[in-house]
Protein backbone atom coordinates (compact mmCIF):
# COMPACT_ATOMS: atom_id res chain seq x y z
CA UNK A 1 0.00 0.00 0.00
CA UNK A 2 2.76 2.62 0.50
CA UNK A 3 4.71 1.58 -2.19
CA UNK A 4 1.63 2.33 -4.40
CA UNK A 5 1.23 5.73 -2.69
CA UNK A 6 4.55 6.61 -3.27
CA UNK A 7 4.13 5.57 -6.78
CA UNK A 8 0.90 7.69 -7.29
CA UNK A 9 2.62 10.49 -6.10
CA UNK A 10 5.83 10.23 -8.74
CA UNK A 11 2.80 9.96 -10.97
CA UNK A 12 1.69 13.13 -10.17
CA UNK A 13 4.54 14.59 -10.21
CA UNK A 14 5.58 13.69 -13.72
CA UNK A 15 1.97 15.31 -14.80
CA UNK A 16 2.16 18.64 -13.86
CA UNK A 17 5.82 18.76 -14.53
CA UNK A 18 4.90 18.00 -18.21
CA UNK A 19 2.08 20.42 -17.76
CA UNK A 20 4.47 23.07 -17.30
CA UNK A 21 6.95 22.20 -19.51
CA UNK A 22 4.10 22.53 -22.52
CA UNK A 23 2.15 25.95 -20.52
CA UNK A 24 5.33 28.15 -19.56
CA UNK A 25 6.66 30.82 -21.10
CA UNK A 26 10.08 30.73 -21.18
CA UNK A 27 13.29 28.87 -20.79
CA UNK A 28 13.98 29.04 -17.54
CA UNK A 29 10.44 28.23 -15.73
CA UNK A 30 10.50 24.94 -18.09
CA UNK A 31 13.63 24.14 -16.60
CA UNK A 32 12.01 24.49 -12.76
CA UNK A 33 9.38 22.21 -13.58
CA UNK A 34 11.77 20.08 -15.74
CA UNK A 35 13.85 20.13 -12.59
CA UNK A 36 11.05 19.06 -9.99
CA UNK A 37 10.22 16.56 -12.25
CA UNK A 38 13.05 14.93 -13.07
CA UNK A 39 14.27 14.94 -8.97
CA UNK A 40 11.01 15.02 -6.67
CA UNK A 41 9.02 12.65 -9.48
CA UNK A 42 11.87 9.59 -10.34
CA UNK A 43 12.54 9.97 -6.66
CA UNK A 44 9.41 9.11 -5.10
CA UNK A 45 8.91 6.84 -7.98
CA UNK A 46 11.79 5.12 -7.31
CA UNK A 47 11.67 4.67 -3.83
CA UNK A 48 7.79 3.12 -4.26
CA UNK A 49 9.08 0.35 -6.40
CA UNK A 50 12.42 -0.30 -3.76
CA UNK A 51 9.53 -0.29 -1.19
CA UNK A 52 7.28 -2.94 -3.29
CA UNK A 53 10.48 -4.92 -4.58
CA UNK A 54 11.70 -5.38 -0.88
CA UNK A 55 14.95 -5.99 0.67
CA UNK A 56 17.48 -7.57 -1.87
CA UNK A 57 20.12 -7.40 -4.20
CA UNK A 58 17.93 -6.48 -6.56
CA UNK A 59 16.44 -3.68 -4.96
CA UNK A 60 20.09 -2.29 -3.73
CA UNK A 61 20.50 -1.99 -7.35
CA UNK A 62 17.48 0.40 -7.94
CA UNK A 63 19.50 2.71 -5.09
CA UNK A 64 22.29 3.08 -7.16
CA UNK A 65 19.92 4.50 -10.07
CA UNK A 66 18.23 6.46 -7.27
CA UNK A 67 21.15 7.93 -6.50
CA UNK A 68 22.76 8.40 -9.65
CA UNK A 69 19.68 10.29 -10.83
CA UNK A 70 19.80 12.73 -7.74
CA UNK A 71 23.37 13.62 -8.18
CA UNK A 72 23.42 14.08 -12.48
CA UNK A 73 20.07 15.69 -12.81
CA UNK A 74 20.54 18.78 -11.01
CA UNK A 75 23.78 18.96 -12.46
CA UNK A 76 22.51 18.88 -16.40
CA UNK A 77 19.34 21.21 -15.60
CA UNK A 78 22.31 23.89 -14.35
CA UNK A 79 24.90 22.99 -17.16
CA UNK A 80 21.70 23.90 -19.21
CA UNK A 81 20.59 27.20 -17.31
CA UNK A 82 24.31 28.29 -17.99
CA UNK A 83 24.72 27.78 -21.54
CA UNK A 84 21.43 30.09 -21.73
CA UNK A 85 22.58 32.55 -19.87
CA UNK A 86 25.88 32.81 -21.24
CA UNK A 87 24.26 33.18 -24.74
CA UNK A 88 22.45 35.99 -23.55
CA UNK A 89 18.74 34.94 -23.34
CA UNK A 90 16.64 37.00 -21.28
CA UNK A 91 14.11 36.11 -18.59
CA UNK A 92 10.78 36.29 -19.09
CA UNK A 93 8.94 39.79 -18.02
CA UNK A 94 5.19 40.64 -17.56
CA UNK A 95 4.55 43.67 -19.54
CA UNK A 96 3.15 45.07 -16.58
CA UNK A 97 5.79 45.71 -14.63
CA UNK A 98 7.87 47.05 -17.55
CA UNK A 99 5.20 50.00 -17.87
CA UNK A 100 4.87 50.27 -14.29
CA UNK A 101 8.83 51.38 -13.82
CA UNK B 1 -6.39 -2.99 -15.31
CA UNK B 2 -3.28 -3.59 -13.40
CA UNK B 3 -0.86 -1.36 -11.61
CA UNK B 4 2.01 -1.72 -14.21
CA UNK B 5 -0.22 -0.58 -17.35
CA UNK B 6 -1.35 2.72 -15.51
CA UNK B 7 2.50 3.14 -14.68
CA UNK B 8 3.56 3.12 -18.45
CA UNK B 9 0.70 4.03 -20.17
CA UNK B 10 0.73 7.49 -17.91
CA UNK B 11 4.88 7.79 -18.31
CA UNK B 12 4.43 7.30 -22.12
CA UNK B 13 1.70 9.73 -22.86
CA UNK B 14 3.51 12.34 -20.38
CA UNK B 15 6.23 11.70 -22.23
CA UNK B 16 4.10 12.21 -25.69
CA UNK B 17 2.92 15.47 -24.68
CA UNK B 18 6.78 16.34 -23.90
CA UNK B 19 7.32 15.63 -27.59
CA UNK B 20 5.50 18.85 -28.44
CA UNK B 21 8.01 21.08 -27.29
CA UNK B 22 10.94 19.04 -28.66
CA UNK B 23 9.08 19.63 -32.38
CA UNK B 24 7.64 23.54 -31.80
CA UNK B 25 10.71 24.47 -29.20
CA UNK B 26 11.38 28.15 -30.22
CA UNK B 27 14.76 27.70 -28.99
CA UNK B 28 17.48 25.07 -28.62
CA UNK B 29 17.81 24.95 -25.09
CA UNK B 30 13.63 24.15 -24.96
CA UNK B 31 14.44 20.64 -26.95
CA UNK B 32 17.35 20.37 -25.12
CA UNK B 33 15.03 20.58 -21.50
CA UNK B 34 12.23 18.15 -23.23
CA UNK B 35 15.17 15.59 -24.64
CA UNK B 36 16.08 15.62 -20.63
CA UNK B 37 12.70 15.07 -19.25
CA UNK B 38 11.99 12.22 -21.94
CA UNK B 39 15.04 10.05 -21.34
CA UNK B 40 14.60 10.47 -17.73
CA UNK B 41 10.78 8.90 -18.50
CA UNK B 42 12.57 6.23 -20.42
CA UNK B 43 14.65 5.41 -17.35
CA UNK B 44 11.29 5.19 -15.30
CA UNK B 45 9.76 3.33 -17.84
CA UNK B 46 12.28 0.87 -17.98
CA UNK B 47 12.67 0.16 -13.86
CA UNK B 48 9.44 -0.30 -13.96
CA UNK B 49 9.19 -3.20 -16.54
CA UNK B 50 11.68 -4.92 -14.66
CA UNK B 51 10.54 -4.61 -11.47
CA UNK B 52 6.70 -5.68 -12.11
CA UNK B 53 8.00 -8.39 -15.39
CA UNK B 54 10.80 -9.67 -13.02
CA UNK B 55 13.60 -9.15 -16.18
CA UNK B 56 16.57 -8.15 -13.98
CA UNK B 57 18.39 -7.30 -17.32
CA UNK B 58 16.28 -3.82 -17.80
CA UNK B 59 17.99 -2.09 -14.81
CA UNK B 60 21.05 -2.63 -16.23
CA UNK B 61 20.07 -0.66 -19.55
CA UNK B 62 18.30 1.58 -17.53
CA UNK B 63 21.51 2.46 -15.60
CA UNK B 64 23.35 3.03 -18.91
CA UNK B 65 20.87 4.95 -20.32
CA UNK B 66 21.16 7.19 -17.68
CA UNK B 67 25.06 8.06 -18.36
CA UNK B 68 24.50 8.10 -21.74
CA UNK B 69 21.64 10.71 -21.45
CA UNK B 70 23.51 12.62 -18.65
CA UNK B 71 27.06 13.00 -20.59
CA UNK B 72 24.99 14.02 -23.79
CA UNK B 73 23.11 16.80 -22.22
CA UNK B 74 26.47 18.03 -20.87
CA UNK B 75 28.19 17.87 -24.07
CA UNK B 76 25.33 19.49 -25.74
CA UNK B 77 24.80 22.42 -23.50
CA UNK B 78 28.80 22.82 -23.77
CA UNK B 79 28.15 23.05 -27.67
CA UNK B 80 25.50 25.77 -27.93
CA UNK B 81 27.56 27.85 -24.96
CA UNK B 82 30.24 28.53 -27.41
CA UNK B 83 29.40 28.74 -31.31
CA UNK B 84 27.60 26.61 -33.38
CA UNK B 85 23.11 27.85 -33.02
CA UNK B 86 24.17 29.22 -36.66
CA UNK B 87 22.63 32.74 -35.08
CA UNK B 88 24.96 35.38 -34.20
Amino acid sequence: MIAYLFIFLGLVFMFFGTLGIIRFPDIYTRLQTSSKCDTAGAVALLVGLMVREGLNLFSLRILIILIFLLLTNPVATHAIARSAAIRGIKPWLKKKNIKGE
Amino acid sequence: MTAVTIIITVLGVTASLTLYRVIFGPTSWDRLIAVNLISSKVIMIMVAAAVFFERRIYLDVALVYAIIGFVSIIAISKFLEGEGTGKK
